[in-house]
This record gives C-alpha cells, structure tokens and sequence, in this order.
C-alpha cells in the first residue's frame, strides 16, 4: 500500500502574466505522492507553494507538465471534469476556514455532498457523523461566526472528509489559529494520517513541517529539499 | 477515530451514481430551498427587488380589466342599437337654428314618410324599418310628474332594437292600427310614478291624453339610446329640446293623431314651431356584410330628395368597430406600459443579482473548490432571480386581481379580468427573471476559483 502512487507530478510549470512580464511561479515540479503519504510543504514566499496547492486541488491548470490524480490525467480535463475531480477526490482545509456563513455546521459539511448528488437523508446522517468525528456534535445548528476557530477548522476538515477524497490539502490550516487550537488540529492531522489519509500542508510553521512523514522544500519555484523523517 | 472509518465505511457510496443536472428532479428540491435561504437572507433587499415586478403586474392586469370592462360596456351599448341596424335620425339644420327666435317661424325639417317608401322600394335587403317620433312632455299620474320622451313607434321595435319588455307586454299591430291609448314606460317612470302599486292597467295622462299603461320596459342606458355624443349635442339644440331622462312608448299612428306634425316650444316668451314628420328610424340589414353599402345606398337615396343636411345617419357596427379599434390602441399602449415596466422591474433585479454576485465572490470560490461545477452557480444564482420574479409576478398577480374588484365596488365601474391577462403577465415577469438573471448568473459562474477564493 506504502508504494501505490495516488497523485504524480511531472515537469509541473505555471507561468503567470504580470502586466508586461511572464513571472514563472512553478519551474519544473516533479513529485510523486503516496497513498497515505503525510506530506508538508515548505517555503519561503513567493516560493511557488500556492500555485503548487491550486494545481494539486485541480484549482488551476499547469502551463506545461502532467499531473496524475488517482489513474487519471487531470492537467488537461476541462472546467466541469475538474469540478467533478475536486468534488470527489480532493478535500480541501484553507487557512480561513472558507466556511459558508449562512450556512449552519451541518449544512457546511454537507455542501461538497450536495454536488455529488446524495439523497437529503443520507447526506444529512453522514454530515452529523462526520461532526461527530470532529468532536462538534453539540454544535450542528450554529452558524460559523458562533463558533471559535478552531472549531471552525474542525468543520472544515469535517467538510473535507465528506467525499472521502484521495488527498486532502490543506493551506496553512493552524495559521489563523492560537497554539492550542493549532496543536489540536495538528493532533487530529495526525489521527487521520493513521487512519491512512493522504495529507498534503503546506505551511511556512518549522512545528508542523517537523511532524509531517516527508518534508518537501520549494524554492523559487522547483523542489530543493524532499525528505522523509 | 475509529468512528471516522466506520462513518465513511458505511456511507460509501452515493446513492446517485453520478451528480445529477442541478435542475434534474432529484435535486430541484434542493436547489429551490438553497434560493430561498440566500434570498430568506436578504428579506428587505429581498422585498424591494421584487416591488418593480410587483407593480409592473399588478398595474397591468388592474388596467387591463379596467379598460376591458369599459370596452365592454361601450360594445354593449352598440349592441343594443343592433350591429344589423342603421338608424337614421333627424337633424335640425345648423343654419335654420339661428332664425327660431322669430315668433311665428315654423321649422320643417326631418326625415318623411316618404323617405321611408322611397328606402323600401329601392332596397329590398333593408327588411324592417322602425320609425320613430321623439316629443318630450310631461307624463302625469294624479300630483305626480315625469319628464318624458313620448317615443312614438311601432310594434317590432323591440325585436328590431335589442330593447325588450321587462313585464306586460309591448302594443301589437292591431293597437297600431287602431291608434289605441295605450303606452309602455320604462322602468325609473313606473317607479316615479307607481311607487307602491303596480302599473300594468293603470292610466297616466299626456295633456288632456289619457293612456292605458300595458308593460314596462328593460332598462336601457340612456347612452345607449341616443347614440353617440355628437348625435346628442344636435339633438339637446333640437326643437324636441333634448332628450329626458326617461322614456314612454306609445304606437306611432297614436302620436301622429294626437300631437300632430307640429311641435311647440315655448321659450321665455317666444314660441318656435317645429314641423318633424319621423325623429329617427331603424333600419336593419339582413347581412351584417351588407350593412356599410346600404348606408351608402340609404345615404345617396336621401342626399337625393334633402336639399339641407337634416338628417343624420348612424351605423352602430361602424361605432363598433370604432369600439374595437380604440381597443387595440389602448392594449398597445398598454403593452408599452407594461413592457416598461416589467423592463424597469428585471432592470431592478439584474442591479441587486449583479451586488449579490460581488458580494459572495468568495462563497462561489468556496461551492467551486468543493465541486460545483459552472452549470451548478449559473442555476444557483438564475433559481433565486426567478424564484424573486416569479413571487413578484405572484403577488402583482394577486393585487392586479383585487383592484379592479376594489375598483368595482367602490367606483361602481365595470372591470373585467380575462383569464389571460394574469397568466401573461405572470409568464412575462418569470421570464423577466431569467433573462435579467442570466448575465449576473454567467457572470459568477465564469469567476476563476483561485480568484474568488482570495476575494475578501
């Protein structure tokens, strides 16, 4: 299982237009990541690690390179497949929570369901077991400025485990958040990972690269450093 | 932890193989509650936005019924005059107005019995004519007193002008022919002047005439009666001095025996005569289809034998198709109204979609990241455009219905609602809300998902 490749890069680039000038944000990113892989990525601004994290969530599409997610080239599907990819394959955690605010918890777990087509009953019971899991069960009708950040984040991840995704990403998930509710969701990464979730941080926190499985470096767009620890 | 992997374990698969069309059946339902709440969000915004749909709406059916029940009362008032018919009344020359204030001037003017033969032996499609003298006095019954119309006609009037017997009965041929005293009065004379008992049997007197009331009549709008309003101007400066208000029917051989030919007036002092052998006469064509040729026949016919203009000749399905084009204006010009409307309302709606758009960049980055697709915003943001329209077009519906019966009861005019003027304006305002919702709805759709997510 360890060896099963569940998303593959290759020769990834992005070249954005600034105005006049070409700015080359990634520069070749060839990186192959594992099923249950717990992959943190690192680097200082500007590196490149947001265009990786647009592509890698199917966000965006590379100017040249494949990128592999599951069986399936998905650099060059058009808009609606990639919808569909994000929807079922991909669940995302973002630094500010992006959770709808009219919105109550358990509608905003149920939104990636919605698209998917579940039946009301059966994605309402799944959306209530998944706040279970995150330990906001008590929370289910309150909307997100009721609640902390850190719960907050708690429904975001709830939200990213619905489709049960191939890899999940998160974007400096502890980054709005105090150090004990960053060390409680850095708590639950680590319970997912053992539950054989691939997770994919990028984070600019020396904490959260250290408990990662593998640490990969960018700098100026291309990987400097890819360590296992 | 355990429970994650038995959550996800047991809720394995979706029931539905594959996302369904936003619109499909199976997610419509879902669809349509997500709008509500977005707009159940924004209640006063909400509210407003729908206002320009409502009025559009509301203002077009309550109109639309106001001008159809006027229509149909002044179609109705034609049709009472026969659209077989042509009638022909007389005139008082213009000119011949100005010298009545000579005291012994006798005036001669007006159609003849002549004029009738000469239109039955030319015409043999005209099949009946009722003629008609018109004299107004004073009805009389003990102390009380009406002021009439003495129409002096004959028997198939009521046949021939759509003008029938309440109760009683109308004066047959042998009554016409004998000159009998008899009348029948219309409705308000016999409330006038029989307040407590009935009419029927009962003897009025004209003068020193005394007549046998034998029926009462149907009400008939007095409009209706003297045609258009021009006719009642020449009319009012006639020598019978205008039409009365109420009107008593006697056999036409009866007027000719105990009035004459001659007509006094007597005015401050003065005294004109007036010499009229028959004020009006019907005459009814067997073929709707024939009856503007026979005017022009019946026209020709008495240019021929009138040196002066003393006649005048009016065909009500001219008047009707007056009636019917006057009709169509008023809907243009209210289909102008109401387009602009309806214009100005979706013009409202797209404004408040396109500051709503803005307003949740970052919800629709958030839908997209979690796999809406393009189609999935676009009816997201259409569903609550037409669900705004359509309640507008609902409660514009519901006021456009109770004004005119508003209208009706308390300005006692005649509105008519027809069944499609509500479902038009309704279907219009839905459709105002797709396509004034299109562009705000393509518009969020068509955002990059990276952008909208960075939105603040």
């Amino acid at each position: 299982m360890e060896n099963v490749h569940i998303a593959k890069t290759e020769d990834l680039t992005k070249t954005y237009m600034m105005g006049e000038v070409n700015v080359q944000a990634l520069r070749g990113v060839s990186i192959e990541f594992q099923q249950g892989d717990y992959v943190a990525i690192m680097g200082p601004s500007g590196c490149g690690k947001s265009t990786l994290l647009n592509l890698l969530g199917c966000l965006d599409r590379p100017t040249s390179g494949r990128y592999y997610l599951g069986e399936d080239d998905v650099s060059r599907l058009d808009d609606d497949a990639l919808s569909t990819i994000r929807g079922t394959r991909i669940g995302f955690i973002f630094q500010s929570y992006n959770l709808i605010q009219q919105l109550t918890v358990l509608e905003n777990i149920e939104v990636p369901l919605y698209y998917q087509g579940y039946r009301d009953a059966e994605s309402r019971q799944l959306a209530e077991d998944l706040a279970g899991v995150v330990g906001l069960e008590q929370r289910l009708g309150h909307r997100p400025y009721e609640l902390s950040g850190g719960q907050q984040q708690r429904v975001a991840i709830a939200r990213a485990l619905a489709n049960d995704p191939l890899i999940i990403l998160a974007d400096e998930p502890t980054g709005n958040l105090d150090s004990a509710s960053g060390a409680e969701i850095m708590d639950l990464f680590a319970e997912l990972h053992e539950l054989g979730k691939t997770l994919i941080v990028v984070t600019h926190e020396d904490e959260i690269g250290k408990r990662a499985r593998r640490l990969i470096r960018l700098h100026d767009g291309q990987v400097e450093q890819d360590t296992r620890n | 932890m355990d429970k994650l992997s038995r959550t996800l374990a047991t809720s394995r698969r979706p029931s539905q193989g594959r996302p369904h069309h936003p619109l499909a059946p199976v997610r419509l339902k879902g669809t349509v509650a997500l709008g509500l709440k977005s707009l159940w969000n924004h209640r006063l915004r909400s509210l407003l936005t729908m206002l320009g749909i409502v009025f559009g709406v509301c203002s077009v059916i309550a109109m639309l019924a106001i001008g159809e029940g006027a229509n149909y009362e002044v179609q109705e008032q034609i049709r009472q005059l026969g659209s077989n018919n042509i009638i022909i009344r007389s005139v008082k020359p213009v000119e011949e107005k100005k010298s009545t204030s000579e005291a012994t001037y006798v005036v001669e003017y007006g159609l003849t019995y002549d004029d009738i033969d000469r239109i039955k032996t030319t015409i043999p499609s005209v099949e009946i004519k009722v003629p008609g003298r018109i004299m107004r006095k004073d009805v009389w019954r003990g102390a009380k007193r009406v002021d009439c119309d003495i129409y002096g006609t004959v028997p198939w009037y009521t046949e021939v002008n759509n003008h029938h017997v309440a109760y009683g009965r109308f004066f047959n041929r042998v009554e016409l022919e004998e000159k009998a005293n008899v009348c029948v009065i219309d409705e308000g004379t016999a409330e006038t002047l029989f307040p407590l008992d009935a009419p029927i049997g009962a003897t009025v007197h004209v003068g020193a005439q005394y007549y046998r009331v034998i029926g009462v009549m149907e009400p008939k709008s007095a409009r209706a009666f003297q045609g258009d309003t021009e006719s009642e101007q020449q009319n009012n400066g006639g020598g019978s001095g205008g039409h009365a208000a109420h009107t008593i029917f006697i056999p036409l051989t009866t007027a000719k025996e105990r009035f004459g030919e001659l007509l006094v007036e007597q005015q401050s002092g003065s005294r004109s005569y007036e010499r009229v052998e028959l004020h009006e006469v019907t005459a009814q064509v067997v073929r709707q289809e024939d009856v503007i040729e026979t005017r022009e026949i019946i026209a020709a016919l008495l240019e021929r034998h009138h040196k002066k203009q003393d006649y005048e000749i009016i065909v009500p399905l001219t008047l009707l198709r007056q009636a019917e084009r006057t009709k169509q204006i008023f809907n243009v010009v209210l289909g102008g109204i109401a387009a602009i409307s309806l214009l100005v309302g979706g013009i409202g709606i797209m404004n408040i979609m396109l500051a709503s758009v803005t307003e949740r960049t970052r919800e629709i980055g958030i839908r997209r990241a979690l796999g809406a697709k393009r189609k999935d915003i676009v009816v997201q943001f259409l569903v609550e455009t037409v669900i705004l329209a359509g309640v507008g077009g609902l409660i514009g519906v519901t006021l456009g219905i109770s004004i005119p019966f508003f209208i009706t009861h308390f300005a006692k005019m005649k509105t008519i609602i027809t069944l499609w003027s509500p479902l038009t304006a309704f279907s219009i305002s839905a459709l105002v809300g797709v396509v004034f919702g299109l562009y705000p709805a393509f518009r969020a759709a068509n955002m990059d998902p990276v952008e909208a997510l960075r939105h603040e």
